[in-house]
């Protein structure tokens, strides 16, 4: 890929570049942010693990969500805005939602502008599609491949800038001078050779932690390095006992339980229904939905024809709310064979219609599950799928607590709250990946020829911990330490958590962290994916434990947490986040509580009960 | 339902390689990724493979299957018989790198060749309008996940390595087509497709076509129509068809030429 040659076993060979903004991730974010970074006058470096062009948001299907009201003049930001925090439960950083319901329409508009080709309605507009939680058709969306649309359209306008990439190269550590960033370190996956990028503005751009889990759409590279790079460098991160299960994940076969089916499918007209061909949503409807929610199928089936005169299908509530209602129809033993539930469209839309809306599900099932989706229904359950929680930062510059750092996408908290809504993430990465791509770039530009500078010795220590796994006799597999992690996240901080199960999973990872540091790689350091993940690991289980700590803390049910023995909201833990950072001797995590932002009377009108 | 499978696996880097034999339990329902995964987890921790999304959707995992082109995680284990032997090689075109993992910045070296999209200003209101048919036919195009397979099988570059340079391949030749049948660009990229990309040298024997996992007609819907486009920019019969579904008839006025 890269063109570098150095011998797989060679030790030496350093490579150095000087940029004024690095940004570590090619994901929508990170390739939004390098953009950014560019126009604004940054030499800019885009580094990514994978190839350009794989990132996870290749995957994103159902759409963007974005109040262009191109389906209903009604919409607008403070709507989307209103939804985006009733999803959340209110968690969410007010002035992160504001500023993404208000910027979400151009960035998508600006995508069109380079080339993407996005759905259209009759009048020739960016069609809108509905999604969970959004009180209008709202998300723009290319069939269910809305990320493939978005990512090639961003990657073919970095290629066109001319904007250096560092593809299959992975960033491990993170130099500073004094309290300020000045570089950022790594390694080419092809060689093995070492990076080196001195540059005063990192942006952390690397997505979510979702291979801790064993069931979960998401992959390999979703390690949380950027989560634990920044916990390192001394920033904080927040929010991180909430992850969302998604709820419909496919269950069979087993090589593939988990792998994402569009929330689309739903917002399309699919239903949910048991083992006794009950549709079971309508017995699961909070009160916090009840008025916009519909209470009968005959006003849920007219909704998808009539939005002003009748409410949204239980279906439809947000994700956190399906998830539990599935999880808790499978407990009680009316789940199907595979142990899912049924996911039905094929009793409710025509063939071609599925065809034509849902090109990818119908192929990923065909293809992977021998299951015609047009003529019988999917088995689903709920899956790992997103973090809402990430590094805290400013809600107008997406800067950390650190000075020339900051993270921006899935690796970002704050903006989601407890939950966050479909479509609500592509939109994030947008709108905060070029408000970070110009903050980064300012702040550079003001320093002048006074840039931070990188330590040798920190380089040096740098790339000794990244060798460590070398040195190791007769130490374990890091592959069996993954998937012993994997499935003790899974079966003890997953969608319903209790403080017994949770204080096991602490101790657990402490098990784990001693087995890690006695982990060994076999060959060389060409391509070597042992070696990878032996390195990753660390990170999986810093952030493992985050999640752990703050969700033992967290003593109410909110969001994406669900908490057995404490099963309703509280309203004191309503108005504060829980921050996490690493402690002082650097082997674990301190908690602290900290008061939500206040939010602004005239935007407080927006939840008075009317 | 599991059984032993046997699979022989390529195994080198630059300077030369073999296939190695490996046996590995599989299960009811799984793909040759799933399989490739349960050896170097357990036989060979540095096993490389390129891998994202396992499902068919990011294009990362490319690599040839008993000889033929495919993607690691779209290809299932009961496609074949349980006593076969399953042979997995990295794509032939590209240099390989290690094991199934090859050099694929041919690939992104020819992607800065392309002229980008070059739209118009906005409608007063700030928005644009384009019709659904018109979008479709691009739409089919955008569906490539990039997994390179079509680059891997075209018999222009497969064992031309002297054509490289000269020929951008059928992936680039679906943008180009792309980018011709957008209804708002402005650029006109005929010659130059015909000319640097190397169209000229594609002999429409649809082995693109026949790889891709996305089922994208290459050949038929964009290459074809992009040779005729090329060939008559007067007289295009395709234009013809075009007003019948509906594409934008797009011809000389109006475009610049890059
Ligand atoms: C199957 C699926 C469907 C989804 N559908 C939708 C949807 O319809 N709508 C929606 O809004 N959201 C959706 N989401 C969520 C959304 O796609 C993701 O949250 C979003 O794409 C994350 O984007 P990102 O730019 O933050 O990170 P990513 O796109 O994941 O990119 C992360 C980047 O960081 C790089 N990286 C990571 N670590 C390192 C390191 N150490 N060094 C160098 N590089 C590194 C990776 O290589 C990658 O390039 C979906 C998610 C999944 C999994
Ligand atoms: S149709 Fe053209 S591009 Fe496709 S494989 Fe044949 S020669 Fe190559
Ligand atoms: S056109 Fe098809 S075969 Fe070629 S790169 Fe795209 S998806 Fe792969
Ligand atoms: S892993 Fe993404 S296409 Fe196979």
């Amino acid at each position: 890929m890269t063109g570098n040659v150095m011998s797989g076993d060679g030790t030496g060979g350093m490579e150095r570049h000087t940029y004024d903004v690095v940004v570590i991730g090619a994901g929508g974010a990170g390739l939004r942010a390098a953009i950014a970074a560019h126009d604004a006058g940054a030499r800019t470096a885009l580094v990514c693990k994978s190839l350009l062009g794989k990132a996870h948001t290749v995957m994103a299907e159902g759409g963007i969500a974005a109040a262009m009201g191109n389906r209903w003049p009604e919409d607008n930001w403070e709507v989307h805005f209103r939804d985006t925090m009733r999803g959340g439960k209110m968690l969410n950083n007010w002035r992160m939602a504001q500023l993404h319901a208000q910027e979400a329409p151009e960035r998508v508009m600006e995508l069109e502008d380079w080339g993407a080709l996005f759905d259209r309605t009759d009048d020739g507009l960016i069609s809108q599609r509905d999604f969970g939680g959004h009180k209008y058709a709202r998300l723009a969306h290319v069939g269910d491949r809305t990320g493939l649309e978005m990512i090639r359209t961003l990657q073919q306008r970095a290629v066109e800038l001319g904007i250096d990439v560092f593809m299959e190269c992975t960033i491990t550590d993170l130099f500073k001078d004094g309290d300020k960033i000045s570089g950022a370190f790594g390694y080419w996956r092809e060689s093995g050779r070492f990076i080196t990028f001195e540059a005063p503005s990192v942006i952390l751009a690397t997505g979510g932690i979702g291979k801790s889990f064993k069931v979960t759409s998401n992959s390999w590279e979703y390690t949380g390095d950027g989560h634990a790079l920044a916990m390192r460098a001394g920033a904080s991160l927040i929010n991180m006992e909430f992850v969302q299960f998604h709820p419909t994940g496919m269950v069979w076969p087993p090589s593939v339980k988990g792998l994402l089916v569009t929330e689309s499918v739903r917002g399309d007209g699919g239903i949910l229904k048991n083992s006794e061909g009950e549709r079971f949503m309508f017995r699961y409807i909070p009160e916090f939905f009840k008025s916009e929610t519909a209470d009968t199928i005959e006003e849920a089936d007219r909704w998808y024809e009539d939005k002003k005169n009748n409410r949204r299908p239980p279906e439809l509530l947000p994700r956190d709310e399906v998830a539990r209602a599935i999880n808790s129809e499978i407990k009680a033993g009316r789940g199907t064979p595979h142990g899912g539930i049924y996911l039905d469209i094929a009793s409710r839309r025509t063939p071609e219609f599925i065809r034509k809306r849902l090109p990818s599900m119908y192929h990923q099932f065909k293809e992977l599950a021998d299951v015609d989706i047009t003529a019988e229904p999917m088995e689903i359950g709920p899956t790992c799928h997103y973090v809402m929680g990430g590094v805290e930062v400013d809600a107008d510059t997406q800067e950390s607590a650190i000075t020339g750092l900051y993270a921006v996408g899935e690796c970002s908290g704050g903006m989601h709250g407890s939950n966050r809504l479909g479509g609500n993430s592509l939109g994030d990465l947008l709108v905060f990946g070029k408000r970070a791509g110009e903050a980064a770039t300012a702040y550079g530009s003001s320093l002048g020829a006074d840039r931070p500078k990188i330590d040798e010795a920190d380089v040096k220590a740098a790339a000794e911990s990244a060798l460590a796994p070398f040195e190791v006799e007769g130490g374990e597999n890091p592959y069996t330490i993954q998937s012993d992690l994997q499935q003790s996240m899974n079966d003890l901080v997953g969608i319903i958590r209790t403080a017994s199960e949770l204080e096991e999973s602490l101790s657990e990872i402490e098990a784990f962290k001693t087995r890690a540091k006695a982990m060994k790689v076999e060959g060389h350091r060409q391509y070597n994916p042992g070696w990878h993940l032996a390195i990753d690991l660390r990170n999986m289980l810093i952030v493992s434990e985050c999640i752990a700590k703050a969700a033992l803390a967290r003593e109410e049910s909110r969001g994406g947490h669900t908490r057995d023995d404490f099963p309703g909201p509280d309203a004191v833990w309503g108005t504060k986040n829980l921050v996490v950072n690493l402690n002082a001797a650097g082997t674990g995590v301190d908690l602290h509580e900290k008061p939500l932002p206040v939010m602004p009377d005239e935007l407080k009108t927006y939840f008075e009960e009317k | 339902m599991g059984y032993d499978l046997k699979m022989r696996i390529w195994r080198g880097d630059q300077s030369g390689g073999d296939l190695e034999d490996h046996t590995v339990e599989v299960s009811e329902g799984e793909v040759v990724l799933d399989a490739l995964h349960r050896v170097q987890a357990t036989q060979a921790g540095d096993l490389a493979i390129r891998w994202n999304c396992k499902a068919g959707k990011c294009g990362s995992c490319s690599a040839e299957i008993n000889g033929k082109p495919r993607l690691l995680c779209m290809t299932r284990l009961s496609d074949f018989d349980t006593s076969e032997t399953i042979t997995v090689t990295p794509m032939r075109t590209f240099p390989v790198i290690r094991d199934l993992v090859t050099d694929v910045s041919f690939n992104y070296e020819k992607a800065k060749e392309l002229p980008s999209f070059a739209p118009p200003p906005r409608d007063a209101d700030n928005k644009r309008r384009m019709q659904q048919i018109d979008v479709e036919r691009g739409q089919e195009f955008r569906k490539c996940i990039e997994c390179f397979l079509c680059q891997n099988t075209c018999h222009v570059v497969r064992d031309h390595e002297e054509n490289k340079p000269a020929f951008a391949g059928p992936r680039f030749f679906l943008r180009y087509a792309e980018l011709d049948m957008h209804p708002l660009d402005t650029h006109d990229r005929r010659e130059l497709a015909q000319g640097a990309a190397g169209l000229g040298m594609c002999n429409i024997t649809k082995c693109c076509t026949e790889v891709c996992p996305e089922g994208i007609r290459i050949t038929d819907n964009a290459i074809i129509p992009m040779k005729e486009r090329v060939v008559d920019r007067k007289y295009d019969p395709l234009l013809t068809i075009g007003n019948l579904i509906g594409l934008r008839n797009k011809d000389t006025e109006g475009r610049r030429e890059v």
